[in-house]
């Protein structure tokens, strides 16, 4: 099968006031249809920045990114980005207004049909009560969910999540775990999830790259089932992903 | 140690008040920002009126209600609703050219780094530089009339608005960018979907600074140079009447700017605002 989305031997640099920044070399992997593809590393290794080369914001000094066999150009709406930061819903605009927003914006729908799948949407993270609030008086997770939803609407190739639950209290963090994990059984959509959490990838993720610092390069790629199974060596996975981030550091 | 038992209890509100009390009658009052102010108005005119009769001399400082009285008859007459309106056509005209060339301006400095010095260059040199001090040049070049005073509005309006507007451009977070970009946004469908909503409160802060400079600019020139076509605005008015030793048809004249003044900051800019930014949470 070929891949969704192939990652082949990309760096990337940026530049500072002060210097010039490898933020990763040569790092490759491949994304399949409905994968839950997670990016782990520390911070500093560049996983943000892979990520944003993937929506097309940063281009890659050397290599290439494909998305299904078309390299990337520029940011796109067959690439919807989720990020961090509780400040990307537009304040303008109310939870459905941003939904609708995206989908008029991209062209994808227009009228009554984007407010419908846009109310679709916003059931399904379960926000219906919701819909006509302004962002500034939801708390963080329902920002978060209102965000997710926004993306999901767009039905795009491969969703872009860039720590979307970093920000969050630990139990609020939970929840949207599971939710995320709800939500795709019901559609098994194709997502790239960057985070530095070792429980969170091994929660999420169904393929794990494991970066290493700065520069990031890719150190290893598992599997996980979402359990934290021991290998055959009777070890955890999150030991083993803990063994691979942190002895080069003990080296 | 001993051993702790666990503890589980039942939580339930069946039974429970409501927590609720409603505010007292002058709590509620008093919340009501229009009541305030009103009551802060009427004492300040309580003030004027006690001054004006202790000094007892209505050439230096007339009375409230005899600048009021003056107010309406000259209301009546029909002779300061003329001077105002024909204020407030120039004022607008030379508003709105002002705001259209620095929307422009900004348009040009949002999309190219040479706009940008261009802007930042203008902007240095030409903010400070009181719009008045164009005026004997604008006469020289636009001749007495309508051009030379909207001139000199424009570049009462024009710095302002376009610096404010530009800095509310460059303060909109980048992940507000990205998200406008990664939606596959145009140069235009961005400009007026995120650079615009997303900068605002500075906008908006500009054209109410803006409007204030062009009022006083405009006034100005009246009352320095008069009837430049014919007939005079607000600022003639006062002028004129300050010749004749009207004086409370001085201060109606005064008092008919500061009731316009009141009007525009109370009830447009606060509509727009309350609308826009504080809706949106942008501004508390």
């Amino acid at each position: 099968m070929s891949p969704l989305l192939s990652v082949e031997g990309v760096t990337l640099r940026y530049r500072t006031s002060e210097s010039l920044v490898t933020a990763t070399y040569r790092v490759s992997f491949n994304v399949c249809v409905a994968d839950r593809f997670v990016i782990l590393g520390p911070s500093g290794c560049g996983k943000s920045t892979i990520l944003k080369a993937v929506g097309g914001f940063i281009r890659p000094v050397e290599g290439e990114i494909r998305l299904k066999g078309r390299a990337v150009e520029g940011p796109g709406p067959d690439r919807v980005f989720v990020f961090q930061e509780f400040d990307q819903l537009l304040p303008w605009k109310t939870v459905q207004e941003n939904i609708v927003f995206a989908l008029t914006a991209s062209g994808k729908l227009r009228g009554p049909e984007a407010k419908d799948r846009a109310m679709h949407v916003i059931r399904k993270v379960n926000l219906a009560d919701f819909a006509a609030a302004y962002p500034h008086t939801l708390s963080g997770g329902m920002k978060q969910r209102a965000a997710i939803a926004r993306a999901m609407a767009m039905e795009p190739e491969i969703l872009l999540m860039d720590e979307p639950f970093a920000a969050l209290d630990a139990l609020t963090r939970s929840r949207m775990q599971e939710e995320l994990l709800q939500l795709w059984e019901e559609t098994k959509f194709t997502v790239l999830f960057v985070t530095h959490s070792i429980s969170e990838a091994v929660r999420l993720g169904s393929r794990i790259l494991v970066l290493s610092t700065r520069p990031g390069q890719v150190r290893a790629e598992v599997n996980s089932s979402g359990a934290d199974h021991a290998d055959a060596s009777g070890k955890k996975l999150s030991a083993r992903l803990n063994d691979l981030l942190f002895e080069e550091q003990r080296a | 140690m001993p051993e702790r038992p666990e503890v589980v209890n039942q939580v339930s509100t069946v039974g429970l008040d409501v927590v609720e009390k409603p505010l007292g009658a002058w709590n509620t009052i008093y919340a009501n920002g229009a009541v305030r102010k009103t009551a802060l108005l009427i004492l300040l005119a309580a003030a004027w009126e006690g001054y004006a009769r202790w000094l007892g001399n209505s050439l230096l400082f007339p009375t409230f209600f005899s600048t009021v009285a003056a107010l309406f008859s000259a209301i009546g007459s029909g002779e300061l609703p003329r001077a105002a309106g024909f204020t407030i056509k120039l004022l607008l005209k030379g508003y709105v050219a002002g705001v259209v060339l620095a929307a422009l301006f900004t348009a040009f400095a949002t999309y190219t780094r040479l706009g940008a010095d261009l802007l930042e260059i203008l902007t240095g040199m030409f903010n400070p530089l009181p719009s008045i001090a164009l005026l004997p040049l604008a006469l020289i070049w636009f001749g007495l009339g309508d051009g030379s005073v909207i001139f000199v509005l424009i570049h009462a309006v024009l710095w302002v608005v376009a610096l404010n507007t530009f800095a509310g451009f460059r303060a909109i977070s980048p992940t507000l960018r990205m998200v406008g970009r990664n939606y596959g946004l145009s140069n235009l469908g961005y400009t007026t979907r995120i650079l615009i909503p997303g900068a605002f409160p500075s906008i908006l802060t500009g054209l109410k600074v803006g409007w204030a400079f062009a009022w006083r600019t405009l006034i100005a020139a009246e009352l320095v140079f008069g009837v430049s076509s014919g007939s005079g605005g607000l600022g003639w008015y006062i002028f004129e009447h300050k010749n004749q030793l009207l004086i409370p048809q001085v201060f109606a004249g005064l008092l008919t700017v500061i009731l316009f003044g009141l009007f525009v900051e109370n009830l447009i800019f606060k509509v727009i605002e309350n609308r826009t930014v504080r809706r949106w949470g942008m501004q508390s």
